[in-house]
């Protein structure tokens, strides 16, 4: 690999980072389309501190445009506060307002200004080792490496000071009210960080995709925990991987760096909305068949459990007396012989002893949902699982 | 009465949104140690109250003083415990994790809860039957575990008074009692406890104070005293009387 190479690659990584710590409290705080406002509507901002500063990496500018998507957040609460629109028609509002005017801020000067709408846009990963950092005529490396590490470096310090606040403000803003950690000091913390690692990572990656560094890698880490600390973990491993293997994408096809990360996220999360574990689409269904087939289960048992005559237990009878399909019928009648807890005798179906008392058990746990009657069968039974 | 200290003390106290008053002029004193139950009809503001009391919503006239000094300087003396739908329950964290958070305020910013705060909580958990559920996701708990962990939450603020947004909706008979039991147990150790409640059946074998609540105090007092059809109608505006006996 190149140095430049080596660069990009980094960068990508610590974008990627710096993005998927506030995404996560943004998923979690079902506020993603607040990313995608925050990160349309800094343009104006950008423009306005690249007219100062002439230059895209300046502190300077990454603070005046981070303002405006703090900006817009406010401006969004505001007419939502009026009662007269909902959220999502607040943001569909402000934000094209705020872009539109950010582009014809740049149209007007684009004489004079090197700034165009697709790099704002799409961003251009592989022109960051262009610009570089030079002190007393030392190579210090990229400049965006530089204010993305700084960002980074500010996020998980407030990441790691903060988290008690941000996990109990997100969950119960009521309660983090009354205890007095202030729900609106974190809501506009957030948002300014949010602003903020925007602003820097736009530069690399552009407005749009920013937005998939941010809510992807949180949004597949969410199908794979059931844990904050894990949730967090996951997701800058998502977003790290995705960037890295998005950029040799990228170079096999010989494609948008930016692009190609953003479609990796994509399959990433695909994959795991099918494959998860627990909540993933394939064991959903799974769980949702094997319930199914276990309530049928349970339903027969009570049937042979409740009639004592041998008519209503004969074979033939069966399914005519619950009314189910062949089919369904024997895949039943073969997992309750299967489990022991039904035994044939001249085509008569009765119950086992084991049946019997798993009959009586499930009776009491569908009546009165107490867990501990059911804690032995639950290794059999999905149903019981919870 | 009057030699008794007052727990919350609730003056002229106006709320609205959108300059719409949904509290009106209240006046409001809760004695030290009571069981109280807040009653009113939907829309009579009795979440509003609590949420008041608490500083989340900031009113627009009148105070609220929590033994004699404003709230923000006594929060580590009141429990809250939020309506079960206030939350996401899918929230990614365990049973524990929810009660741990009751130490949050006494830890205050930036400290970390440590053994002693899980201590605290794991022994909430216990006194409301959920230990055997601490590690358990919080959406694979029933509605009743849930209000339990949000009680066991507010055991863990260890305060003196707790306020309380309908603790019983939701939940089945046997949590019903056992969160009840709780309450008692609250007041029997001197505490004031404070509870928005809907169901006017239970009100005298569960409260020894009430307040009936519509926009504006209709009446409030020892249920003995005051828990009679006349308020109930005057609260809720129909014949009450009529209305149960069909």
């Amino acid at each position: 690999m190149s140095n430049p190479q080596i660069e990009i690659q980094l960068i990508a990584a610590l974008v990627a980072m710096a993005c998927a710590i506030p995404g996560v409290f943004l998923v979690l705080r079902k506020m993603a389309l607040i990313s995608d406002a925050i990160s349309h509507a800094i343009l104006p901002g950008i423009v306005i501190g690249f007219f100062i500063t002439q230059d895209l990496n300046s502190p300077l500018l990454i603070l005046l445009a981070a303002l405006t998507g703090v900006i817009t957040v406010v401006l969004v609460e505001f007419i939502q506060k009026t009662g007269l629109v909902k959220e999502d028609t607040a943001i569909g509002l402000v934000f094209p307002v705020l872009f539109s005017i950010g582009v014809i801020l740049i149209a007007k000067n684009a004489n004079d200004v090197h700034l165009d709408i697709d790099a704002v846009l799409l961003g251009e990963l592989a022109f960051a080792p262009f610009d570089r950092l030079m002190v007393r005529g030392t190579d210090w490396g990229p400049k965006s490496l530089w204010v993305m590490g700084s960002i980074l470096l500010i996020t998980i310090s407030l990441l790691l000071l903060f988290f008690k606040e941000l996990k109990v403000s997100t969950f119960d803003a009521g309660l983090s009210s009354a205890i007095g950690i202030s729900p609106v000091i974190m809501h506009y913390g957030l948002m300014s960080i949010s602003s903020i690692t925007v602003v820097g990572a736009f530069d690399a990656v552009g407005a749009i995709l920013v937005v998939a560094l941010m809510i992807a890698p949180a949004a597949t880490a969410y199908l794979l925990t059931e844990d904050l600390k894990k949730m967090i973990g996951l997701s800058l491993l998502f977003g790290v991987s995705s960037a890295i293997s998005g950029y040799w994408l990228a170079n096999i096809l010989d494609a948008s760096i930016s692009g190609s990360i953003a479609t990796t996220l994509g399959v990433l999360f695909l994959a795991v909305y099918l494959f998860a574990p627990k909540k993933g689409l394939i064991s959903v269904l799974y769980r949702q068949k094997q319930q199914k087939i276990e309530v049928s289960l349970i339903t027969f048992l009570l049937h042979l459990n409740r009639h004592e005559e041998e008519s209503e237990r004969h074979i033939n009878h069966l399914q005519e007396h619950i009314n189910w399909h062949e089919v369904r019928a024997r895949t039943v009648l073969n997992l309750a012989e299967k489990n022991n807890l039904v035994e044939i005798k001249n085509n008569v179906v009765s119950l086992t002893e084991k049946g019997l008392t798993f009959t009586e058990k499930s009776l009491e746990y569908i009546i009165n949902n107490k867990d501990e009657k059911i804690e032995p069968m639950k290794e059999d039974f999905f149903l019981f699982r919870g | 009465m009057d030699n008794q200290k007052l727990a919350v003390q609730i003056d002229d106290l106006t709320v609205a949104y959108n300059y719409k008053p949904v509290l009106w002029d209240i006046d409001l004193s809760v004695p030290e140690g009571v069981l109280m139950a807040i009653v009113g009809p939907n829309g009579a503001g009795k979440s509003t109250l609590i949420k008041t009391i608490l500083g989340i919503i900031k009113p627009i006239a009148g105070s609220v003083s929590i033994y004699g000094k404003p709230y923000s300087k006594q929060r580590k003396m009141v429990a809250y415990v939020p309506q079960k739908g206030s939350v996401d329950w899918d929230f990614p964290t365990t049973a524990l994790d929810v009660v741990m958070m009751g130490t949050y305020g006494s830890l205050g910013w930036i400290k970390r809860p440590g053994q002693k705060e899980k201590k605290i909580a794991l022994e909430s958990m216990e006194k409301v039957g959920m230990l055997a559920f601490k590690n358990r996701q919080i959406s694979q708990l029933s509605g009743g575990q849930q209000q339990r962990v949000f009680l066991a939450r507010a055991l863990a603020q260890d305060a003196a008074i707790y306020l309380m947004d309908e603790p019983f909706q939701g939940v089945d008979a046997t949590t019903e009692i056992a969160i009840i039991n709780i309450l008692k147990e609250l007041r029997k150790a001197g505490k004031t406890v404070v509870v928005v409640h809907h169901d006017l059946q239970t009100v005298p074998e569960y409260f020894d104070w009430v307040t009936f609540l519509n926009v504006k105090k209709i009446a409030t007092g020892p249920v003995k005293e005051i828990f009679n059809d006349d308020n109930l109608t005057k609260t809720y505006g129909i014949n009450y009387k009529v209305a149960v006996n069909k």
